[in-house]
């Protein structure tokens, strides 16, 4: 593939501004009395908001500093809930996948607890472990558990035959095969999975919040939504949103520097 | 001109010593009566310390399988194999591994691939960097230390891997078509370049290729194997041109080509026959 060039860069991003724009123009116009009925203003404005109001709520969460506490819970729940879901879907994955008869007798319940709607569990997760962040970074937990382990099982299923036999020729004993080569390679095996995990994590925070809390970006939306208030509700939607945005912007980079010895398909560098 | 080359070299325990080895393998699908494939028959030989055999043999003849029964890699059916006198059990610690495929660590880059080995014997990756700097650069590849192995071209690859076997100082080489892979002039390279660390340092060598000409001029003894299944020796000739060699020069020698002429005619019906069975399966 081609890389693009700065001026190519520049372009695509104006167009990208430009489309934003548009859907914004366009969400303007439609709630705007004058620019289309008053009638039709006012019912879109009751279902999707105001542009310009939804703008000034996440203006004034932001300025008036009352957002920060709530986006800061929301985040480090993700960050919980993804680092321990990481580290038990490594584990998991690598003692199942090294040890067959483990793997034959979890497999039906693996398929099972993956098939479950593990959103489901929130409500439970909330009477065990309360409204506070426990019961959320549980949640995201059983979200980010099941892509890391199917990620590392099959990474470690996947090791080539002939890099093992190769460290084995070359004297690696069987603690040195699981540091060696069948960690690592898990490992990156995470690591290419990263955005989806971190992705379930932050989903599991904000629905966690949104069933039941006292605190976080999901908890804003649910207290909006209660007293019908759609500008605050689409301004924490732009605020999780923005959110996302930033932490797969995060993971790119991180990707980018874990994962450098990873042949990528656009970059051959043969000599 | 078929002489058996074996008789003088075996006053010294052999390094390497293949005893009746079988190796038979429950056949996977589709397979002749009895649901098995026997990829090697009674197969014995020898390699002398500071020995240099190759092994020729038509596609498919189970070549790869003897050697991975010498590293202690595969369980042979019956037979043994011994080790400088030694029954072998396990892997065999004595010997390094070349593979035909590529065999690097990939998220190692080429130094501490070539560490790798000293790593596993106990050493710090920084104590074993200098050494592996020394072995980078013997094999032509000083200043790619911090290259991946996605990084480097194919021959550099092998080169890697050749440092990363050769810095465990292994009496025993075992390489299986380290070189098959590669073009003709990158292969001609490496194959003086082997010749030249093994004539500095003597190590027992089992190569296994398919391209007699490349036996014969590395080697100082051809095996011919039969086609499969039920691999055995056909033939054994020792090859009594001078060194140091050039493998590129000598191919023109008369005596190289009287060589090769002789061997072919014992390989030439078991190419067709291999040929044959591999089309029928």
């Amino acid at each position: 593939m081609r890389r693009a060039s700065a001026a190519d860069r520049g372009r695509i991003a104006l167009y990208h501004a430009l489309l934003l724009g548009l859907v914004f123009a366009f969400w303007y116009a439609m709630t705007t009395p004058g620019i289309v009925s008053p009638e039709t203003a006012k019912n879109s404005a009751f279902f999707f908001g105001k542009p310009v109001e939804v703008l000034k709520v996440v203006w004034a969460w932001f300025s008036g500093g009352k957002i920060y506490p709530h986006l800061a819970i929301t985040l480090v729940e993700t960050l919980l809930a993804f680092v321990a879901g990481s580290v038990l879907g490594l584990a998991a994955g690598l003692w199942l996948a090294l040890w067959p008869l483990a793997a034959t007798l979890a497999d039906p319940y693996i398929k099972a607890a993956n098939a479950m709607p593990r959103v489901i569990l929130a409500p439970i997760f909330a009477v065990w472990f309360g409204l506070g962040i426990t019961s959320k970074v549980a949640l995201g937990i059983t979200l980010v558990f099941f892509v890391v382990f199917f990620n590392v099982y099959q990474g470690v299923k996947e090791v080539s035959p002939v890099v093992l036999a190769n460290a084995r020729m070359l004297g690696a004993s069987r603690r040195a095969l699981l540091r060696q080569i069948y960690l690592p390679s898990a490992t990156s095996w995470v690591f290419s999975s990263l955005h989806t995990s971190v992705g379930m994590a932050f989903v599991g925070a904000v629905v966690g919040e949104y069933l039941g809390s006292a605190k976080g970006v999901g908890y804003l939306i649910l207290q909006a939504e209660g007293v019908f208030d759609i500008n605050t509700v689409f301004a924490g939607i732009l605020v999780l949103t923005g959110c996302a945005l930033l932490l797969d912007y995060v993971v790119t980079k991180a990707e980018a520097r874990l994962l450098v010895w990873r042949p990528k398909q656009a970059e051959t560098e043969a000599l | 001109m078929s002489e058996r080359g074996t008789g003088a070299a075996l006053r010294a325990a052999p390094a390497l010593l293949f005893e009746r080895v079988t190796c038979t393998f429950a056949a996977r699908g589709k397979s002749a009566g009895d649901g098995r494939y026997t990829a090697v028959r009674d197969a014995s030989l020898a390699v002398a310390p500071g020995e240099f055999v190759s092994v020729v043999g038509p596609t498919g003849c189970g070549k790869s399988t003897l050697l991975n029964v010498a590293a202690g890699l595969l369980q042979p059916s019956s037979g043994a194999i011994r080790v400088f006198g030694e029954p072998l059990s396990g892997i065999n610690t004595r010997a390094g591994y070349m593979f035909q495929s590529d065999a690097l660590i990939p998220w190692r880059s080429a130094l501490a691939n070539v560490t790798a080995g000293l790593e596993f014997h106990g050493e710090s990756r920084e104590a074993a960097a200098p050494r592996a700097h020394e072995w980078l650069a013997r094999v032509g590849l000083a200043g790619f230390h911090d290259r991946y192995p996605h990084q480097l071209s194919g021959g550099m690859r092998k080169r890697v891997a050749l440092a990363q076997m050769l810095i465990l100082d292994p009496p025993i080489l075992l390489m299986d078509e380290p070189f098959s892979a590669l073009d003709v002039q990158t292969r001609q390279l490496m194959e003086n370049e082997l010749l030249e660390l093994w004539q500095a340092n003597r190590k027992s060598v089992l190569f296994i290729t398919h391209d007699l000409e490349e036996a014969i001029s590395l080697s100082d003894r051809v095996i011919v194997l039969s086609a499969g299944p039920g691999t055995r020796e056909i033939g054994d000739y020792a090859i009594d041109l001078p060194r140091p060699r050039d493998v590129a020069e000598i191919r023109m020698t008369p005596r190289f080509i009287e060589l090769y002429q002789a061997i072919w005619t014992t390989m030439k019906a078991e190419v067709q026959k291999g040929y044959a069975q591999s089309k029928r399966s």
